[in-house]
């Protein structure tokens, strides 16, 4: 379970996050909407920990381990997973062995045995396949030349790879198409289950329709401004947030 | 330097004795004295056993040698050497190393650990006292038979590949038709001192028609005995022949020759090719840059024949300096030359290595893939040169040049040549310099890399082209390498 205390944070000493409580039990899928500029990206930079947020104050613990000492490694090692906004290009570097390579380095730190190259080809294409992902998605190098959609896709298949027990997305439906969008919620919805969570923030409500949460937050001004089921999103997708953040204020 | 000054001045102290009484008889271990002189040379050649036409060769070199002056041009510097205060002949029958394991730069060990290096090795690459003994025993029952098999297939298939010195004695009439014809003694101040002086290297003589049955190593030759400090190397491939070379060694070397200074020559006649590739790792010196081998080498090749090859690559991580222009003279027509490199400076390391590919005959072409990565305080230079003589009809060149910067105190520079004398030729340059970025650092550890494989991982993906034209297991070695040589580089 992710449970996040009182949250500040600031990047170039500009406060962004005043304050965020939230609590995402294990197994439940929560989403996060909000306007731009409203600390949604921050919180999830701020969650897999980047270096260039400062955490001014408060807690993130998952299970119950505080998350915001960790290296963004070691968060990685927990299960932590944080499908990015804009993918990271890698020249150069196969996506095949990005992952094998990403996957042992979980593997060890928790003390599992490594895949070798045939044990982690067999399981990635069979993820692949589940996904309906094309074989040369594996060979290719790591989100270099994929087109905007190819790399939330590659994203998708990371995390379907590497198992996360939260995962958090990141706008990841900003730019897809409504096929791209149908794969990007499959693939999260293969993973939902008891030892599961996600943490998806999303501008529309479009997402939502395709990965139902448990819960919707309202995220503006740097603080949870309204939590509520899965209807919120549809009086969001109504009202829009003006109305909403100056409720709140 | 050259060896253990102290011991031999010790002993030279004790025995009274003069270089004039040999080696043999006075000095129980094979050592000139300090400083060159004709002397010297004489000395060398006696005890190389070499013909007379050998020795005069070496007079000749060395009498260009004292005409010439240090080139100054190239990015880099370093206190001035004295030459007279090198031992320019210490065959390596005694040294003074470290008495065990325990005595060494437990950095250096550590390096090796990671590299996966077994034990008994670690220690003859660390100069262990009596480690070298050991193991070559070892190796000789562990390699008998390896290597003569590897003898009789070579000899079947009529290829020669020997030390230098036994190809002199053995083979003259081929040595003294190659040797120096295509980096003439006087080409260089470092290759005329090498000319003068060298005292040990491989021969490599493939004939017409004759693919080498296998990848030729200097491993097996360098387990028997120490690499020399002026190594000498030819290799030749007759009409269609075929060899693909391997130099070095992944593990950083330590040695006390302060200064190398190699000659590597290569000739490709008719539909020869020729493949060499280097991993280089000579002790770069300790964080300070102190210590560190200073690397000046020659490296050329000739495609002398129609239709003819040669491919150098390199991969370069250790000295302190790095002088080298592995080049390609394009003599023959649609005659090809390749150089891919990737040049490593961490820590105060300097390089300045590149290529100079000289386009003579008609439709020929040239590819310069060079990568260069620098880290810490170090300096790393590309230096090409393409020349395209009137003749050159319809020649093309291809160069990328890429450099890789890691940190805020480091330096990168490209300074390329290209000289144009036929109007149907085509050069192409490109060249990028690009920083590590932090958003491919923390990408990768988001997924659970730690920053140094994160490192590892992007740098080795900086150097696909050239790693990919390594042979497989160099390749492999060379990855590990390349992390290594770069921890601590970041953060």
């Amino acid at each position: 379970m992710l449970r996040i205390e009182n949250l500040t944070a600031s990047i170039a000493d500009k406060p962004i996050l005043k304050g965020i409580d939230l609590e995402v039990p294990q197994g439940e899928v929560h989403a996060i909407m909000g306007p731009n500029g409203s600390g949604k990206s921050t919180l999830s930079y701020v969650l897999a920990g980047r270096e260039d947020y400062e955490v001014t104050g408060g807690s993130a613990t998952f299970d119950g381990r505080e998350l915001l000492g960790m290296e963004p490694e070691e968060r990685a090692a927990l299960g932590v997973f944080l499908a990015f906004q804009y993918p990271v290009e890698l020249p150069g570097v196969g996506n095949a062995n990005f992952l094998r390579t990403a996957l042992n380095a979980q593997r060890r730190a928790r003390g599992e045995a490594e895949l070798d190259a045939v044990q982690f080809l067999k399981m990635a294409r069979a993820e692949l396949k589940r996904l309906a992902m094309p074989d040369d998605m594996l060979k290719r190098n790591v989100n270099v030349g994929f087109s905007g959609g190819e790399k939330k896709r590659n994203e998708v298949l990371q995390m379907a790879i590497l198992r996360p027990r939260l995962a958090i997305l990141d706008e990841t439906d900003s730019g897809l198409d409504i096929d791209a969008l149908k794969i990007v919620a499959e693939g999260v919805n293969a993973l939902r289950g008891p030892d599961f969570s996600a943490l998806v923030i999303t501008h529309y409500q479009r997402l939502l329709e395709h990965i139902v949460p448990d819960r919707v937050h309202v995220l503006a001004g740097g603080r949870i401004v309204r939590s509520g089921g899965p209807e919120l999103a549809h009086e969001l997708e109504a009202r829009g947030y003006a109305d909403m953040a100056a409720e709140a204020a | 330097m050259a060896a253990d000054t102290e011991t031999i001045d010790t002993v030279n102290a004790v025995t009274g004795s003069g270089y004039k009484y040999g080696f043999e008889t006075v000095l129980e271990m094979d050592l000139a004295p300090k400083g060159l002189s004709p002397d010297i040379i004489r000395l060398i050649s006696e005890r190389k056993q070499e013909p007379a036409w050998m020795l005069e060769w070496r007079l000749a070199a060395y009498e260009a040698w004292l005409k010439m002056r240090e080139p100054e041009w190239a990015f880099v510097h370093h206190a001035p050497i004295d030459y007279q205060d090198l031992h320019y002949y210490a065959a390596p029958k005694k040294k003074t190393g470290p008495a065990s394991l325990d005595e060494v730069d437990p950095e250096l060990l550590k390096t090796y650990e990671k590299l996966g290096i077994p034990l008994k090795e670690r220690a003859i690459l660390a100069g262990v006292e009596g480690a070298g003994s050991n193991v070559a025993v070892d190796a000789v029952f562990d390699s008998v038979s390896v290597a003569t098999t590897f003898r009789e297939t070579l000899s079947k298939a009529g290829v020669i590949f020997c030390p230098i010195s036994e190809a002199v004695r053995e083979h003259p009439d081929l040595v003294k038709q190659y040797l120096g014809s295509v980096v003439p003694v006087a080409d260089n101040y470092f290759a005329a001192l090498n000319s003068a002086v060298f005292t040990d290297g491989s021969f490599v003589f493939v004939p017409k028609g004759v693919r080498c049955p296998m990848e030729l190593s200097t491993y097996f030759r360098i387990n028997a005995r120490n690499t020399g400090q002026f190594e000498r190397t030819l290799i030749v491939c007759e009409d269609n022949a075929h060899v693909s070379y391997l130099e070095g060694c992944t593990a950083p070397m330590r040695d006390e020759n302060q200064l190398h200074a190699a000659v590597v020559e290569l000739v490709a006649l008719e539909g020869a090719s020729i493949k060499y590739s280097t991993v280089q790792n000579w002790y770069p010196g300790d964080a300070e840059g102190r210590g560190g081998i200073y690397n000046f080498v020659t490296k050329r090749g000739a495609c002398r024949g129609a239709r003819s090859r040669i491919s150098w690559t390199q991969v370069e991580t250790g000295s302190a300096i790095t002088w080298k222009y592995p080049s390609c003279v394009l003599e023959g027509d649609e005659s090809v030359g390749e150089f891919y490199s990737v040049a490593v400076t961490n820590n105060h390391q300097q390089a300045d290595t590149g290529t100079k590919m000289i386009h003579l005959g008609r439709n020929t072409r040239s590819t310069i893939v060079s990568k260069g990565i620098s880290a810490g305080h170090s300096s790393n230079t590309y230096r090409g040169l393409v020349r395209i003589l009137p003749r050159a009809a319809g020649a093309r060149n291809h160069t990328q040049c890429d450099s890789l910067l890691i940190g805020h105190d480091c330096a990168a520079h490209t300074v390329p040549y290209i000289e144009s004398r036929n109007p149907s030729a085509k050069v192409e340059h490109e060249a990028t310099t690009s920083k590590i970025a932090e958003d491919q650092l923390f990408y990768c550890r988001s997924r659970g890399l730690s920053q140094e494989d994160a490192v590892g991982l992007i740098v080795n993906g900086f150097c696909k082209e050239v790693l990919n034209e390594l042979p497989m297991e160099f390749a492999v070695e060379a990855q590990k390498l390349l992390a290594v040589s770069l921890e601590g580089s970041v953060g």
